[in-house]
């Protein structure tokens, strides 16, 4: 076993036999390691998402025809580092008739709930927070945490804005994660297992060809549980100043902001994972633990792009298209498709292989057009019902 | 006092602390959120039992529905969400018997068990919880009844649910 096999492994030895040899006791010495571990990974992690505020300024410029960050450092590298000067040294102001503890303590659990996440993220076969046979399950977990911080951020804040942004984003995020969870299954039937390692390993062909509609309807849920736009009426600057985090800022406000992008970049991962063959790549992640975790970064980040270039070409939608959208079409689509598939894997259990993946494709190509179908007869006779009386006003009027 | 002990007593006093100031706080907001705290500490005692199913589900269900209900609901009724009548009544003592006899039944019962003052053996390598709480829940041996029954009656409460709030006058 060498370092460039399983390098944490090897750190990790390394790391117990100094402490040991310190004099300190093993599981102590164990505790410890686990613990900068840890550490290690979440100071990687909001290292990262000082960059991701550039990739996310460059791209979005991108996407409106201009230039972006490009005066400080390198491409303007050097930019997120001044905003974060920024942020520091401005003034951190609590409103007057805040609940003070209930304030601070959201945007805390904001960025928690998605540095919780990557516990369960496989980096690499050998390199993973924990080994959880309800990965899956975790994640709509600690979503229920960001959930939580968004609402006390919301009412704490003691101000009308707030709390209409915060109902928002939660009637968004709970209604949202009944398709969403329904969608993980999917992956969870496939690999008979919620373990994120177990469903990366059994991708010998990415669930995106099987499941083509599971991946699209996981992705519209994971940008609603983001609060990303079409589906940002939480934070609706014309209508709500800027929602729930109307009077946080300096830090506070960059905890919500920076829990925001890395929030999305791993709904980025997790659409890689559980759709896209997590960190397997042409057998290539078999060489090194290294060139795995860097195939799931850059598929996270295609994820992510693909995130940004929705939300930076959507329009934002109202709230009752929004809840309609999802109780009235969503939910039901993603039931109808979880029991195609559990039948369809049932009925092709014994097929060849590309009898199994085309009959999949199909099967999910056919739900999407019959829903598609049964909403468009939906929406023409609402539109008839609207209209109507007006069209026939205009033929007579002719 | 081995480590894991030590860490369920303060996951147990945690939850315990928690669970008295959501009765005794004030503010109906604060009361949920300590609810919320309460039901975290009842799942890390979960997953300190090994049962990780069981402690993601009631962050899941618990924290993720229904306490963010009870805070729904609660932001919804009143303007002041300050309650400033008296918070026990005269009936205190009754409740508190109750509580410290059932206390004391689960524990005599408890006592006369053979595993009570075992610990734990190790669950062996490859022990798939999961795959053995579905099978038995859907298994005709097992608990297929209990399963099918319970979500009947949540249906049924649905139903019930949509027959309230649903008004045909209105259209």
């Amino acid at each position: 076993m060498s370092f460039w096999n399983d390098p944490l492994r090897v750190a990790a030895d390394w790391l117990q036999g100094i402490f040991v040899g310190w004099g300190m006791n093993e599981t102590g010495a164990h505790v410890l390691v686990v613990f900068l571990g840890v550490l290690l990974l979440i100071t990687l992690l909001m290292v990262l998402d000082i960059f991701l505020v550039w990739i996310e300024r460059k791209v979005v410029a991108r996407f409106q025809d201009r230039l972006g960050p490009n005066r400080l450092g390198p491409f303007g590298l050097i930019q997120p580092f001044a905003d974060i000067i920024k942020l520091i040294i401005k003034e951190d102001t609590t409103p007057g008739d805040a609940d003070k503890v209930v304030y601070n303590l959201a945007p805390i659990l904001s960025m928690m709930s998605v540095l919780i996440l990557w516990a369960v993220v496989p980096l690499a076969p050998v390199m993973l927070g924990t080994d959880l046979n309800v990965g899956v399950l975790f994640l709509i977990a600690a979503g229920a945490i960001g959930t939580l911080s968004i609402i006390m951020a919301g009412w704490a804040s003691n101000n009308k804005f707030a709390m209409i942004g915060g109902f928002r984003q939660v009637a968004v995020m709970v209604s949202f994660e009944v398709p969403m969870l329904t969608m993980l299954l999917i992956p969870t039937i496939f690999a008979q297992s919620m373990n994120m390692n177990a469903i990366i390993d059994a991708q010998n062909v990415w669930y995106v060809w099987i499941s083509p509609l599971g991946a699209l309807i996981f992705l519209i849920a994971a940008i609603a549980e983001l609060g990303r736009a079409p589906f940002d009426l939480a934070e609706g600057e014309s209508e709500l100043v800027s929602g729930f985090n109307i009077e946080y800022s300096g830090m506070k406000f960059g905890m919500f902001y920076a829990g925001e992008l890395l929030h999305a970049f791993t709904f980025g991962g997790f659409w890689a994972i559980l759709f896209f063959g997590g960190y397997r790549f042409f057998g290539l992640e078999q060489v090194s633990p290294f060139l795995a975790i860097l195939i799931l970064i850059i598929k996270a980040m295609l994820g992510y792009w693909v995130i940004m270039w929705v939300k930076y070409t959507m329009m934002r939608i109202r709230i009752d298209q929004m809840l309609s959208f999802n109780w009235k079409f969503l939910t039901p689509l993603s039931f109808a498709l979880l029991l195609v598939t559990a039948l369809m894997n049932a009925l092709l259990a014994s097929a060849p292989t590309w009898l199994y993946i085309l009959g999949m494709f199909l099967a999910n190509v056919v739900t999407g057009w019959i829903a598609l179908e049964i909403a468009r007869s939906a929406t023409r006779q609402e539109r008839e019902r609207i209209e109507g009386p007006n069209k026939k006003v205009a033929e007579a009027s002719h | 006092m081995t480590g894991a002990q030590i860490i369920f007593l303060m996951v147990a006093a945690f939850t315990l602390l928690s669970a008295v100031m959501v009765v005794t706080t004030r503010n109906l907001v604060h009361a949920a959120l300590w609810l919320v705290s309460t039901l975290f500490g009842v799942a890390v005692v979960y997953a300190l039992l090994n049962a990780n199913f069981i402690a993601v589900v009631q962050v899941v269900v618990y924290i993720g529905a229904i306490a963010i209900l009870f805070i729904f609901a609660v932001m919804l009724t009143r303007k002041d969400m300050r309650d400033s009548g008296p918070q026990i009544n005269k009936n205190w003592w009754a409740g508190a018997l109750v509580a410290m006899l059932t206390f004391a039944g689960l524990a005599f019962l408890l006592s006369g068990w053979s595993g009570f003052s075992k610990t734990a053996a190790e669950l062996p390598a490859g022990f798939d919880s999961i795959s053995l709480l579905g099978e038995s829940l859907v298994s005709p041996e097992a608990y297929v009844l209990p399963f099918e029954v319970a979500s009947v009656l949540l249906l049924a409460a649905l139903v019930g649910a949509v027959y309230v709030a649903f008004n045909p006058s209105k259209k």
